[in-house]
C-alpha cells in the first residue's frame, strides 16, 4: 500500500513525530510505500538542522534525514507555516525540502490513504 | 478528483489550527478537489458571526469563510449537537450551512477519500 503522512506537531513536545517515523519503519519493513511526509503546523520543527538534543535521548531531526537518505523518503516542509515559524533553506536538515501545500493535497490524492500524527 | 473532509474542531484562537486548516481548504479547492468542512466541537466557534479580535491582538479571520464561495466551496456541515451544547443556533454564524446529527455526520465522513481533522 502507498502511504501519505501529515505530521502536525514539533518534535520532542509531543508524540507525534516519533508516531509518525515509527510507522514509517514498520510500513517499509512491511514492503509498503511512504509517498510522502507532509510537516505542517508545528511539525515543521522537525526539519531544523539546529536541533541538538541531550546525548542520551533521540534525534529525532537526524532519524528524519536518514528515513531520506536509506528508503528515499520524500520529506515536505509546508513553506507558509515554515516561514512563519523561522525554518528556511539556511537551517533546514539534509533530506528535506520546502514547498506548498499542494504538495499535501497531491498525497491525498495520490496515497491509498493519508494517515495524520497529530491532535 | 477525489473527496477531502476538513473537519474543523478547535476554536478559531488559541491555537493556529482553524486558521491553518483554511488554507490547506483553499489550495484543495484550486486544486480542483470536491471540498467539504465540518464544524464540530468547539470549531463552531470558528463560524460565529460578530468576531472582535483587536483586544487579543490576533487578525480576525473569520470573513475568509464568507469568501470560500467564490473557490466554489459550499459544503459546510454543521454538528447539530456541538451548537446545542454551546447555546448556538444556525442564526448566529456568518455562512450559510447544513446541520447534520451524528448518524448523518458519519455517513456523509464514511463517504470521503480523505479526512483531515484540525
Amino acid at each position: 500500500m502507498k502511504f501519505g503522512l501529515l505530521v502536525s506537531e514539533g518534535p520532542y513536545t509531543h508524540q507525534a513525530s516519533d508516531s509518525a517515523y515509527q510507522f514509517c519503519m514498520a510500513a517499509i519493513a512491511k514492503g509498503h510505500e511512504i509517498q510522502r511526509v507532509f510537516f505542517y503546523h508545528d511539525g515543521v520543527n522537525n526539519a531544523t538542522r539546529l536541533t541538538e538534543p541531550p546525548q542520551d535521548d533521540r534525534h529525532i531531526v537526524n532519524r528524519w534525514s536518514s528515513l531520506k537518505a536509506e528508503h528515499n523518503v520524500d520529506l515536505v516542509v509546508c513553506v507558509a507555516a515554515a516561514l512563519r515559524r523561522g525554518i528556511k533553506d539556511e537551517v533546514l536538515a539534509p533530506g528535506f525540502r520546502i514547498s506548498g501545500l499542494g504538495q499535501l493535497v497531491d498525497s491525498g490524492i495520490k496515497a491509498d490513504r493519508l494517515v495524520t500524527f497529530g491532535d | 478528483m477525489k473527496k477531502f473532509m476538513f473537519v474543523n474542531r478547535k476554536a478559531p484562537y488559541g491555537t493556529i489550527y482553524a486558521l491553518e486548516s483554511l488554507e490547506v481548504v483553499l489550495i484543495t479547492a484550486t486544486l480542483d478537489q470536491d471540498v467539504s468542512l465540518v464544524f464540530m466541537d468547539d470549531g463552531v466557534y470558528e463560524l460565529v458571526k460578530g468576531q472582535q479580535t483587536k483586544d487579543i491582538g490576533i487578525k480576525n479571520f473569520s470573513p475568509s469563510y464568507r469568501a470560500l464561495e467564490g473557490y466554489d466551496v459550499e459544503k459546510l456541515y454543521v454538528d447539530q449537537a456541538s451548537l446545542a451544547q454551546r447555546g448556538l443556533s444556525e442564526a448566529d454564524l456568518l455562512v450559510p450551512v447544513e446541520v447534520l446529527d451524528t448518524a448523518q455526520m458519519a455517513d456523509l465522513m464514511a463517504q470521503q477519500d480523505v479526512v483531515l481533522s484540525f
